[in-house]
């Protein structure tokens, strides 16, 4: 703030009204600037690296563009298409949406469930929190994936164990009715983030809460239902929000299960692997960014109609 | 039941005194069959890439009959170019992204959180929007402008972003943090003369290097197991990361070496799980104050 009194005084020779205008400039530089060089990393990307970019790809999901020709620009057609005559984006769609229907209600119920087992304070709560957050810590790699990949092949781990009580199973991953539940149970598998995060919440409720509920006799049951439930709320809303997102933005297992093409018979076609390939394996760009705002505009209307729901089931704690 | 609001967060609820013995066992019992369960796989694979190859999918168990390591060899040198060159790559990119996240979010967090500007809430408000629009908006005109560029099959789309703090998760993770960081410091500092660069440098970062360090490990591990990101801009077997050079070994090798294939995919978690080993509780305190989605 020193620099700013120092800079009010007007030098000799300039006249009155522009020693007054440049000591307003100067004061509004040495208010701003400090502010602004340390932001300056971060505006460059946001212009150069997500903004620019984000309106050119507005631009090219009006045209048809090849990388090699320059864009031609031909209206809604890319969307058209997208609406009315793309059975891949059909087939993307449906296998999307079943995954995070799935995947998501099955993660969180899981993550509760553990959450509310380890907060009731048992011994080795620290380790066995280890174990249980570990699968989501390693679970974007390619290698479980690998893993995944051959724990559900036809001579793989889940058969071989499966044998030994007698049943024959089928290949998981190479049969388009089963492929994507094993893509399933791999998300349900990496509870663990929402695990934490249900179990920070869950240590927020007052204990007292229960000992009150307890004296007037109410049972587990009725406390869960009653106590513990809608004091986590917040907590679930913001899990199931995150949980969404990322699910509709899954990539890699897909890729590695089905080789890159979403098979069998596209059951494995999640959206974002769908849009991988019309960009980088048929370079259909202008295509691919039309599928990219229809992916945003998808999020965005799932997002607000979750904020828009929430008042009548979030209970927020004034 | 009186000691106060730590208890809330640090010690296990007061019902531990109260629950009965067939209870208590019945909840180890479940969780320990959990546990089992959760870590079944990946014990599975450590253990499968150091049987004799004869013996891989016969077995269930989870320890070999004799231990054998030539898997992790004939891995290690199953492609055209060994598997040492992709940890490399690996490792150059992941140190440069934790170094460009670390820096450029810290700095664009200090000016949020503590410096006044105009259009200080505007740029935050930004910010956090930044953060619900999924990246492949802006996926193509990147990879256009980066090929223009002449940087496909180089780091450089990977990580110079980094260095412009496109990762904006761990601005706002900062933020959170420097706000909780007394303001009577900084504001006497200011007193003394103090330019904002040196509260920075000598106040915020030295106070906050739990926070850096959350950053860091998290930028390291989600850099370590991307794959997204390498595949669209490495073509070169001489770029590859880890993570690529393991889908092509298993495109190439398909059913033929699943030793090799395991033996290398667990030296690709062995970073990662080094992370976890030592830094467990600055990750689990990170996502359960902040909610990080992984």
């Amino acid at each position: 703030m020193s620099d700013v009194m120092r800079t009010t005084a007007p030098e000799g020779i300039k006249s009155e009204y522009g020693a007054a205008a440049q000591g307003r400039f100067k004061r509004l530089w040495t208010a701003n600037a400090p502010g602004y060089l340390f932001l300056l990393p971060w505006l460059i990307g946001f212009f150069g690296l997500t903004l620019g970019p984000a309106v050119i790809s507005l631009y090219l999901s009006f045209t048809d563009f090849d990388m090699i020709r320059s864009a031609e620009w031909v209206g809604a057609a890319n969307y058209v298409r997208i609406a009315t005559a793309d059975p891949k984006f059909a087939a993307a769609m449906r296998v999307t949406l079943t995954y995070v229907v799935l995947s998501v209600p099955f993660k969180l119920t899981f993550a509760l469930l553990v959450a509310m087992a380890l907060n009731k304070g048992v011994r080795g709560l620290p380790l066995y929190r280890a174990i249980f957050y570990l699968p989501s810590l390693l679970g974007g790699s390619v290698a479980i994936a690998v893993l995944w990949r051959q724990l559900f092949a036809g001579d793989g781990l889940v058969n071989a164990a499966l044998a030994h009580l007698g049943i024959q199973g089928p290949s998981w991953i190479s049969h388009p009715s089963y492929s994507l539940y094993t893509l399933v149970a791999l998300s349900v598998w990496q509870f663990g983030s929402p695990m934490i995060i249900f179990l920070a919440g869950l240590r927020q409720i007052p204990t007292d809460m229960y000992e009150a509920a307890s004296l007037d006799g109410a049972s587990k049951f009725r406390q869960f239902y009653k106590i513990t439930l809608p004091l986590l709320t917040p907590v679930i809303f913001f899990n199931a929000v995150v949980q969404t997102i990322d699910a509709f933005k899954a990539f890699t297992p897909a890729f590695i299960i089905s080789g890159g093409t979403g098979g069998p018979i596209n059951s494995t076609l999640f959206y974002t692997l769908y849009l991988y390939q019309e960009a980088f394996g048929n370079f259909r760009m202008g295509y691919a960014s039309a599928l990219a705002w229809i992916l945003v505009l998808i999020i965005a209307i799932f997002t607000a109609f979750s904020f828009l729901t929430s008042r009548y089931w979030v209970h927020y704690d004034d | 039941m009186t000691n106060g609001i730590t208890t809330a967060v640090t010690a296990p609820p007061s019902d531990i005194t109260k629950r009965s013995f067939p209870t208590s066992i019945a909840i180890h019992t479940l969780l320990i069959l959990g546990s089992l369960l959760m870590l079944y796989p990946l014990l599975w694979m450590v253990s499968a890439s150091v049987r004799p190859e004869n013996e891989i999918f016969s077995s269930t168990s989870l320890i070999p009959s004799s231990i054998d390591f030539s898997s992790y060899l004939r891995g290690w040198i199953g492609l055209d170019i060994t598997f040492g060159r992709f940890f490399w790559n690996s490792l150059v990119i992941s140190i440069l992204t934790v170094i460009g996240n670390v820096v450029a979010c810290s700095l664009a967090a200090y000016a949020f959180a503590r410096l006044r500007f105009a259009g200080r809430n505007f740029w935050f408000a930004i910010m956090l929007g930044t953060l619900m629009i999924p990246y492949h908006v802006t996926l193509i005109p990147q990879y256009v402008l980066f090929l223009n560029l002449g940087w496909v099959n180089t780091i450089l789309p990977l990580v110079v972003p980094k260095f412009l703090a496109s990762d904006a998760f761990f601005i706002f993770l900062m933020v959170q943090f420097f706000r909780g960081i007394p303001r009577e410091l900084d504001e006497a500092a200011m007193m003394d003369g103090c330019s904002a660069w040196r509260i920075y440098w000598k106040i915020m970062l030295p106070l906050s290097l739990p926070v850096l360090a959350t950053a860091a490990i998290f930028s390291f591990i989600w850099t370590w197991d991307d794959f997204f990101g390498p595949l669209i801009y490495l073509n070169d077997m001489n770029t590859y990361t880890i993570q690529l050079g393991l889908r092509t070994f298993v495109d190439s090798t398909s059913a033929s070496d699943w030793g090799g294939l395991f033996a290398m995919s667990t030296l690709t978690l062995v970073p990662v799980f080094f992370f976890f080993l030592f830094f467990q509780r600055l990750l689990i305190e990170g996502i359960a104050t902040t909610g990080m989605k992984r």
